[in-house]
């Protein structure tokens, strides 16, 4: 994610308003996007955590496969026959070694007519590389519609959904991970109930033509603030939420990755996903290294690529994200460490600029979702 | 009264007579965003014009901060462990990070005066 592009920069639709709210721009994913707003990371992590926080990720690949269940149960190994419609599930595309290609969200569209539909929302830096494995791997009769004609718009914090409903009151009962096809405010939309930040909230997937009018009704709110990807990682890694090419990546399988929760039980036993067989040895021997948090017990921050320490000096692992959480107040990281030191409150070292900090494995979250199960 | 210059990578040092207190210039502290954590050299180091001397973290990154001129550490800002926002909130008063025994004079005269910095400021 982020690395170097060629070329000029990609924008979303929002671009313009971001300059007006006077946003700092920061290339990512081959995209000009906001990386704060004028008051800064901090604050805007905290809003999202009290108030309600509005993130442009138009630059995600939004694409349609149609019909699309069964074959796309090769490709990842949630449960995709199972969605009830208008569900959705968290998965990943797994390459033949068991190995992650990207993580995405897949949701069985629930407006009638269009049960038969499975919309994806993957990674903005892996999404070309997605298309082409879909198109690769996809019979002859499903067809990929990319859909870069949408933007999307996440609202996230605990006055999220109060914000949105007062533009559109059925969403006030959508269930996590369900979605809706309907108006909001007058504009037609795709909302979830879902989000990257642990908090309630939604998505919304609207025509690129409508995002500006659609962006202006929610910020109307006061509720509502723009947030910048700054905050936006701050958020996730609060929430023990993964973020591609650094926390997974096509050497990580899900069950290392602490993913097995998105790997539905019908899926474990039958596999026939790419990659099957590494997931299923690992679930069955346990897998060699797991994804653990892991929460330094002084006040430096361990960055991505910091050496993880047993007590005793050893190297065991890896932060794969590391930094410092506004809500918990302190440093937190998340990466990988040999099984053997995975159980939570096992004391470990962090190895920070030659010296070895002490820290100990802990639960992720750091900071409690806050998912409305209904 | 004290003399203030600056590096191009935007600390400052506050010269008064053979000490030197050392700190990030306002735009500094501006480009890092929210301080969250400082690391300090201990007094009595020896720091190397040029050399890491000390870190600050943002939510975000780390960055080092380079000694402006070579000498020994005499003090760190206690101050800033239990309130690394004092950074951000007041870089060229309490904001500062430790205090050094200017070992070489001359190593002053590369570094810029306000007015130099300034109009470096304007190039970026």
């Amino acid at each position: 994610m982020g690395e170097p592009q060629t070329g000029p920069l990609l924008t979303t639709p929002l671009h313009a308003l971001h300059g007006e709210l006077g946003a700092k721009m920061v290339p990512f994913a081959g995209y000009d996007m906001p990386v704060q707003y004028p008051t800064g990371v901090l604050t805007e992590h905290n809003w999202t955590r009290t108030h309600a926080g509005l993130f442009d990720v138009s630059h995600m690949g939004q694409c349609f496969l149609i019909p699309a269940a069964a074959a796309l149960e090769k490709l990842v190994p949630a449960d995709v026959l199972g969605l009830k419609p208008g569900q959705q599930r968290y998965s990943q595309f797994t390459n033949d070694e068991g190995g992650i290609l990207d993580d995405l969200m897949v949701t069985r569209l629930g407006h009638p007519g269009h049960e038969h539909w499975i919309y994806l929302v993957v990674n903005a830096a892996c999404k070309d590389a997605d298309y082409a494995h879909l198109k690769a791997h996809l019979p002859a009769d499903v067809t990929l519609k990319i859909a870069d004609d949408l933007a999307l718009i996440a609202v996230q914090g605990p006055e999220a959904v109060a914000a949105v409903a007062a533009l559109a009151p059925e969403l006030a009962t959508l269930k996590f991970m369900t979605s809706a096809d309907l108006p909001v405010g007058g504009i037609w939309a795709h909302v979830s109930r879902t989000g990257y930040t642990g908090e309630d909230g939604v998505e919304i997937s609207v025509k690129s033509t409508d995002a500006v009018a659609l962006t202006k009704k929610l910020l109307a709110d006061e509720r509502v603030k723009p947030i910048g990807l700054g905050a936006r990682d701050s958020l996730r890694l609060e929430a023990g939420l993964c973020l591609y090419g650094h926390d997974i990546d096509t050497t990580t399988s899900p069950v290392e990755a602490g993913l097995t929760w998105s790997i539905q039980k019908r899926r474990r036993t039958e596999g026939g996903f790419l990659g099957a067989a590494r997931v299923q040895k690992d679930l069955a021997d346990g897998a060699p290294r797991l994804r653990v948090g892991i929460l330094p017990d002084g006040r430096a921050p361990a960055r991505e690529g910091t050496v993880v320490k047993s007590a005793d000096g050893q190297a065991i692992g890896t932060v794969t994200s590391g930094g410092f959480g506004p809500t918990i107040n302190g440093p937190l990281a998340m990466g990988y460490v040999n099984r053997r030191f995975a159980e939570p409150g096992t004391p470990v070292l962090l190895e920070v600029r030659g010296k070895d900090l002490p820290a100990k494995i802990v639960t992720m979250p750091f900071a409690p979702h806050r998912y409305f199960r209904g | 009264m004290a003399t203030v210059k600056y590096t191009k990578d935007h600390e400052y040092i506050r010269i008064e007579g053979d000490t030197g207190t050392v700190g990030i210039s306002h735009y500094a502290q501006e480009q890092l965003g929210d301080v969250v954590f400082v690391e300090l050299p201990a007094a009595g180091k020896a720091v190397k014009k040029g050399d890491s001397a000390a870190v600050v973290e943002s939510v975000k990154a780390a960055s080092d901060i380079y000694s402006p001129v070579s000498g020994e550490v005499t003090a760190a800002n206690p101050d800033l462990e239990g309130a690394p926002a004092t950074v951000n909130d007041d870089p060229a008063g309490k904001g500062w990070f430790f205090k050094v025994k200017i070992a070489n004079p001359a190593e002053l005269d590369e570094l810029m005066d306000e007015a130099a910095y300034k109009a470096f400021l304007d190039t970026l």
